[in-house]
């Protein structure tokens, strides 16, 4: 119940902020847009696939997520910094409390980012299938991965630190490194080593392979997804115990 | 009955002795002061009194809980209104109160009624659906303090309550604070020595961690050999300024 509550203050607090609704929902739509425009100007001779609507919307679905990031980091960065945390901390609340509490009310705000960014895509060719449903599930490892990220981020870095970390670096890595704007095979190098050994390509390629119905190629690439989601998890659990008592 | 008890409490970091064996008896429904300089230990004490940090020796009794060993029965009858107003922003002012009262385990039928109840006693009714980030300085103190009450606390630490507010919003709450006197326990931190003389019961003094004196605004004077209060707190804590 204390849980519940502390999760409802916290949707109240992340939806009535404008730019909630500025970066989580028309931000991913309106690279949408672009990048299929884009795209329908590119000659079908080409043979350039990168942002045909099945590689490019579980791109942006992804890329979407990092503003998820930036939105938990905010909200607990701006608690930590403030006295409404000195409040909290004398009032029954647990440590799992809190960490339930910041994380229940991004999961379905995630999924909603999600479900929009795929509604939408119908407007640009996207069929509909049952494959949908599925990349849109494969998609929930990445949604843990990504509030993980907020929670590790807002619980070392202050108010304004968050901005620069998870808006604009975050925001950044997982753009560019995620295979969604260019083929990383085609920078190839250490780029695409790195690329490789972070979760957001992966994080892609599973949503790719839902959608085109490789069902035997989403585990592998899903498991990056999870051990990066799972470790994260457990480092901003872990820190945000720590550095809450410091804090105090 | 003691509503506060401590015993030799002290809180040091590394070679710091910041609360240096404080021995303290606060009554049940009195309204005690701790004043003293920057540093003096106020703030700490406080701290350590509602669980926020653990004393390094010594222990604390409030309402016979010893805030070492059963700090949950502790946190359950306390409240704290710290120094800073301590609002959610883009929570109403009547959500928030819903809120304190939800995760201090009320229903949502009893959180309602104790909402509508402080809204009144605070006389908030014309601001009860503004956002609290949109209040005046004085209004959201005001809100802060009505949090730190709705719990029903046995002991309310209210940390520099109106530091910053304008002398009509100092006022103002001043009789809100009055209001309380006699029903529940109030320590009150302040830098603003009037403040303390008008309000409180009892006063004590802390510098360098440790408590010079204590006891009623005019004892206090006259320990001090002085009828300004404002003079009997510079003899008092002056030798550790």
């Amino acid at each position: 119940m204390r849980t519940l509550v502390f999760a409802s203050r916290n949707t109240k607090e992340i939806t009535r902020d404008i730019f909630t609704l500025i970066f989580g929902i028309l931000f991913p739509l309106v690279l949408l847009v672009l990048l299929s425009a884009i795209n329908s100007s590119i000659p079908e001779g080409a043979g350039m696939k990168l942002f045909e609507i099945t590689n490019l919307v579980p791109g942006i679905a992804v890329f979407g997520l990092s503003f998820i990031s930036l939105f938990t980091a905010t909200l607990v960065s701006k608690d930590r910094c403030t006295s409404f945390i000195l409040r909290l901390f004398t009032s029954p609340l647990k440590s799992s409390q809190y960490i339930a509490g910041y994380t229940l009310p991004l999961i379905p705000m995630s999924l909603l980012q999600i479900i929009v960014c795929y509604i939408a895509s119908f407007a640009f060719g996207l069929e509909w299938s049952a494959n949908i449903l599925l990349a849109i599930i494969v998609n929930l490892p990445t949604t843990i991965l990504f509030i993980a990220i907020g929670l590790l981020c807002g619980t070392v870095f202050n108010d304004k630190a968050v901005g620069g970390v998870c808006g604009a670096l975050l925001t950044n890595l997982s753009a560019w490194l995620s295979g969604t704007w260019f083929d990383l095979e085609l920078v190839g190098g250490a780029f695409e080593k790195i690329a490789d050994m972070l979760p957001f390509v992966h994080a892609v390629n599973a949503g790719r392979y839902a959608l085109y119905g490789e069902y035997s190629k989403i585990t592998p690439e899903l498991l990056w997804v999870i051990g990066y989601a799972f470790i994260i998890t457990v480092i901003a659990i872990v820190l945000f115990s720590y550095k809450m008592k410091q804090d105090k | 009955m003691l509503a506060i008890k401590t015993e030799n409490l002290t809180k040091k970091y590394k070679d710091k002795t910041v609360v240096n064996n404080l021995n303290l008896e606060v009554n049940e429904g009195e309204m005690y002061a701790l004043l003293g300089v920057n540093g003096a230990g106020k703030s700490t004490t406080i701290k350590m009194l509602s669980c926020l940090i653990q004393p390094t020796s010594g222990d604390a009794e409030i309402l016979s809980n010893s805030i070492t060993k059963n700090s949950t029965a502790v946190k359950q009858i306390i409240s704290v209104s710290p120094q800073e107003t301590s609002v959610a922003p883009n929570l109403t002012v009547k959500e928030n109160l819903l809120f304190i009262a939800g995760i201090f385990g009320f229903s949502k039928a009893q959180a309602k009624e104790k909402t509508q109840q402080i809204i009144k006693d605070f006389d908030m009714q014309e601001i009860e659906n503004s956002r609290a980030k949109t209040l005046s300085g004085g209004w959201q103190r005001r809100l802060s303090i009505a949090m730190a009450l709705i719990s029903e606390p046995k002991v309310i630490f209210l940390d520099e309550p109106t530091l910053g507010l304008d002398v009509l919003a100092r006022r103002d709450l001043w009789k809100q604070i009055n209001k309380l006197k006699g029903k529940i326990t109030i320590i009150l931190t302040t830098h603003y020595l009037e403040e303390a003389e008008a309000l409180s019961d009892r006063i004590g003094i802390m510098a360098n961690g440790v408590l010079k004196a204590q006891g009623t605004a005019d004892e206090l004077k006259a320990s001090a050999k002085t009828d300004n209060f404002e003079e009997a707190f510079v003899r008092i804590a002056g030798d550790e300024i």
